[in-house]
């Protein structure tokens, strides 16, 4: 399990609930838009595995799927552009015992922040990452996205989009990732419980989120995700076989899967293989000064 | 200070690939071990085999500042290094080189020419062994015994067997006598002081600078010059409980660096100008989200990738520019590796105090020398001071990150504390962190929170020693410089003496905050005024006069790569006391 903070072991402290992680602040998305359905199911999940929300770090990039951590009652940081996940990771490494969950949108974590997703992926860092994928640029008034289709006409690609879309599911798998799930944020039930299998999981989890944008796509709305969308346990799917998981991913028609496609564990963490973070508890609470047998060996080395 | 009375530069040229570092460290640990000062300059290319690599070891029994001007012994592992240098070498110097692949060049006055029958002296075909048998004539030549060098061979061999260590003996110990037997050695036999020295990189200073302020996570992408800060947290990371990572690339560095920092840790990354110019967005965001964090810049030939191996001053407006829109900061350039030491510490202090990034510039000069220092001299406990920081839970309490403090400052808890639940934005905030820019931008909270911002940075100049003129205060010339300048303006300033010119020195190492008042004075109350710097645009006078409106009289300005020797600022220092000069460049062949 993620978190480091032992549920069954502290004082009984008050069941929360949804609401407990409502910020103060109003979400100004579009009225309809698909995150209030992905604020709504991390917001049970936590609820549902007992964290306090002080032990939860939401970091964002930039877009509307990154206003994210100011709606969500917990630590936060709206960083940069794309950046997020290298920010979460530097977070971690200071202080493993954070829960750490990345809220992205498909700009943010797979275009500008491409880099990042390789390499998270592949370090097999213990982040959630919660990726709002509604295939198209919605704060900049609507342009072509790293996984909008092809055909697809934006303000950025009037004559169609000539590009073709990144599939998340098979990048993550192929670059390491160990939880790699798809959700729909119509179907709240489903996707809260994605995100508590993914918090729970030791390891990088992505889940890529049908978070359709209301205003500016009118390709990929709630009518298209609702005629298509089948759950993977419907159909009998083996999370431990990723060649199934990548075929399963690659199918886009009349059918297209959510659920848990991937998922391995026992892989050990990038904070697991950290030999300075084998015993002494987060680095960001250490004491700080050089003991005098460490400034020995370090003088001993120059001499 | 005593005056020198042991001053001695050797010289070892190559190409990459010939072994020129092992001989190098070999002879630099004989020499700080009997307490004899060092600094060291590496000429080289970006490349692993070939070019020419001419390293310079110069050896005092007083404490020396630069590589100096001249050669009293050079070492020619190829042809190319006769071939350049050989002109330079004045009476009383010594050429070694391997008689049987080196041609001697035309004999020169004075100049010792020592050819070493290698391949009769080692019976060996390996080809690193030649710089063996040259370590034994170095030493000979310079009146050191044998042992000496026989125990630093098995140091240095042991690893690879007893059979690498006796070949290694052995050769040296024929390169010595032969060297003994048929020529006459150097003028002065090496001399030895009590007290054993330390030797270090400027990289490594920065490196431990980093360490003693309780660094707790590096992180860094490879780039010359500034790799070295890497290799040195990478070796000692595990003893001391830092976190290294070597991370996909500089913009991933920056934000994984800022993201350490704002769970509390200490927290830097070090690179070069390149680098430097992927992170600045992140230094920014730094800025806004108040989290202190430090960054360094080694300069090294700028633009683009520029000249990699070779040093330079001319990101100091890439620095001052660093990031979008207004922000508070802090920009140093230590004058020294001892001095990068000491600022690491101080800087982080800052940093914490004042919660906005830091931005450090060294350069290939200070980061890729290697100096003698004395133990006794490192202060490994600095203190640490974390400013306004809530490191431990409480009842909720209405905290608000960014209140709107009489001083600025706003108490900044850490990520993961009970009661101090909060968010941090890169957008622009109210005192709760509510975004301003979404709904309506509120012209009143845009200004009250950049006035909190810029207001928390009114006592900064009193936390930073203002910079003080070196020197008689009625000197003909007031030598104006900043950063790595430091030390060849002084050894300069020892050579203008000596040739009856008084002069003084002016070197800045704050940049932001800058000590506009007491440089406008030493400025105003100077006869005449010349700036000393290692770029083509005069980019630290330019600031100088953004900030005080003064002006010089005379500019020195280098921009071929190479740092300046000492002789480089004499000449100009007589041109601009002799003739109407602007700009003087000095000439890098310009030699004792």
């Amino acid at each position: 399990m993620a978190t480091t903070v032992d549920v069954a072991e502290r004082d009984p402290l008050p069941q929360l609930t949804a609401k407990d992680y409502k910020s103060d602040i109003t979400p100004d998305w579009c009225p309809g838009c698909g995150d209030f359905g992905v604020l709504n199911s991390l917001q049970r999940a936590c609820a549902e595995l007992g964290l306090r929300p002080h032990e939860i770090v939401t970091v964002s990039g930039i877009g509307c799927a990154s206003n994210f951590p100011g709606y969500f009652n917990a630590y936060g940081m709206h960083t940069l552009h794309g950046r997020a996940l290298a920010v979460a990771t530097g977070l971690k490494m200071a202080n493993h015992e954070l829960n750490v969950i990345v809220t992205t949108g498909d700009g943010d974590g797979y275009g500008i922040g491409g880099n990042h997703f390789t390499h998270t992926a592949r370090k097999n860092v213990d982040l959630t990452y919660l990726v709002m994928n509604n295939q198209i640029y919605g704060l900049t008034t609507g342009q072509v996205s790293p996984t909008s289709r092809e055909g697809m006409k934006t303000k950025s690609t009037p004559f169609g989009n000539v590009e073709t879309p990144l599939n998340p599911l098979t990048s993550a798998i192929m670059n390491g990732a160990t939880y790699v799930a798809r959700g729909y944020s119509g179907d709240v039930r489903q996707l809260a419980q994605l995100v508590k299998g993914a918090i729970e999981h030791r390891g990088f989890s992505l889940i890529d989120i049908f978070s359709p944008c209301v205003t500016y796509n009118k390709d990929n709305d709630h009518p298209f995700f609702k005629q298509r969308v089948k759950k993977l346990e419907d159909d009998g799917h083996d999370e431990s076989d990723w060649k199934a998981a990548c075929e399963r991913a690659m199918e886009w028609g009349d059918t297209i899967y959510t659920g848990l496609f991937y998922q391995k564990t026992g892989v050990p963490t990038l904070d697991d293989r950290e030999p300075v973070l084998k015993k002494g508890g987060p680095l960001a609470t250490r004491k700080t000064g050089l003991s005098e047998d460490q400034v020995k060996k370090i003088i001993g080395r120059m001499m | 200070m005593s005056p020198r009375k042991f001053d001695f530069v050797l010289t070892i040229g190559g190409e990459a690939g010939q072994g020129i570092a092992t001989p190098g460290d070999i002879l630099a640990k004989i020499f700080i071990r009997r307490g004899l000062h060092l600094s060291t300059y590496n000429a080289y290319q970006s490349l692993i085999r070939g070019g020419h690599i001419f390293l310079f070891m110069r050896v005092s029994d007083q404490k020396v500042y630069t590589h100096g001007d001249k050669m009293d012994m050079m070492l020619c592992l190829n042809q190319d290094t006769m071939d350049r240098h050989l002109e330079r070498m004045l009476p009383g110097s010594t050429v070694i080189y391997n008689a049987d692949t080196i041609e001697p060049g035309p004999e020169r006055d004075g100049v010792q020419m020592i050819g070493l029958p290698i391949s009769d002296l080692t019976q060996s075909r390996n080809k690193l062994i030649q710089n063996t048998v040259a370590i034994g004539a170095v030493l000979a030549m310079l009146d050191v015994e044998f042992s000496i060098l026989e125990s630093s061979l098995t140091e240095r061999f042991q690893k690879y067997g007893d059979e690498v260590v006796e070949e290694n003996v052995r050769v040296a110990k024929a390169g010595y006598d032969y060297a003994n037997e048929k020529f006459e050695p150097y003028s002065q036999p090496l001399p030895a002081t009590s007290k054993p020295l330390a030797f270090w990189s400027g990289n490594d200073a920065i490196a431990m600078g980093g360490a003693s302020a309780g660094v707790k996570f590096y992180s860094a992408y490879p780039m010359s010059p500034a790799t070295g800060v890497l290799h040195w947290m990478a070796m000692n990371a595990r003893d001391l409980g830092i976190m290294v990572r070597q991370v996909e690339d500089e913009i991933g560095v920056a934000n994984m660096t800022i993201g350490a920092a704002h769970a509390g840790a200490r927290a830097m990354c070090a690179t070069s100008g390149g680098g430097f110019a992927l992170m600045t967005e992140a230094i920014g965001a730094a800025g806004i989200m108040e989290i202190p964090t430090v960054f360094i810049d080694v300069q090294r030939g700028g633009p683009s990738t520029g000249l990699p191996t070779k040093t330079e001053q001319a990101d100091l407006w890439q620095a001052l520019g660093a990031s979008q829109g207004d922000f508070e900061k802090l920009i140093v350039a230590p004058v020294s590796a001892i001095d990068a030491f000491n600022t690491i510490p101080e800087i982080f202090n800052l940093v914490d105090k004042y919660q906005c990034p830091g931005m450090v510039l060294s350069d290939l000069l200070i980061s890729e020398g290697h100096y003698s220092v004395d133990p006794d001299d490192l202060d490994m406990h600095p203190v640490i001071d974390r400013g306004a920081l809530i490191t431990e839970p409480a009842e909720a309490n209405g905290y608000k990150r960014y209140e709107d403090t009489p001083s600025g400052i706003s108490p900044r808890a850490i990520a993961g504390l009970e009661g101090y639940v909060h968010v941090v934005a890169t957008d622009e905030h109210d005192e709760d962190s509510t975004l301003i820019s979404d709904e309506f931008t509120d012209p009143l909270i845009r200004r009250k929170m950049v006035e909190k911002r810029h207001r928390k940075m009114s006592t900064v100049l009193d936390d930073v020693p203002a910079p003080v003129l070196e020197g008689p205060k009625d000197a003909d010339v007031t030598l104006i410089g900043w950063g790595s300048t430091y030390g060849v303006i002084h050894e300069a300033i020892e050579i203008l003496v000596e040739r009856g010119i008084t002069a003084n020195h002016l070197s800045v190492k704050w940049i932001i905050p800058f000590h506009t008042e007491a440089i406008t004075e030493i400025v105003n109350s100077a006869r005449k005024t010349i700036v000393v710097e290692n770029n083509h645009s005069g980019q630290f006078y330019r600031y100088m006069r953004s900030e005080t409106g003064l002006s010089v009289d005379g500019h020195i300005r280098k921009y071929d790569g190479e740092p300046f020797a000492p002789l480089h600022i004499v000449e100009g220092v007589i041109e601009h006391l002799g003739t109407e000069t602007d700009v003087y460049v000095p000439d890098e062949a310009l030699r004792a």
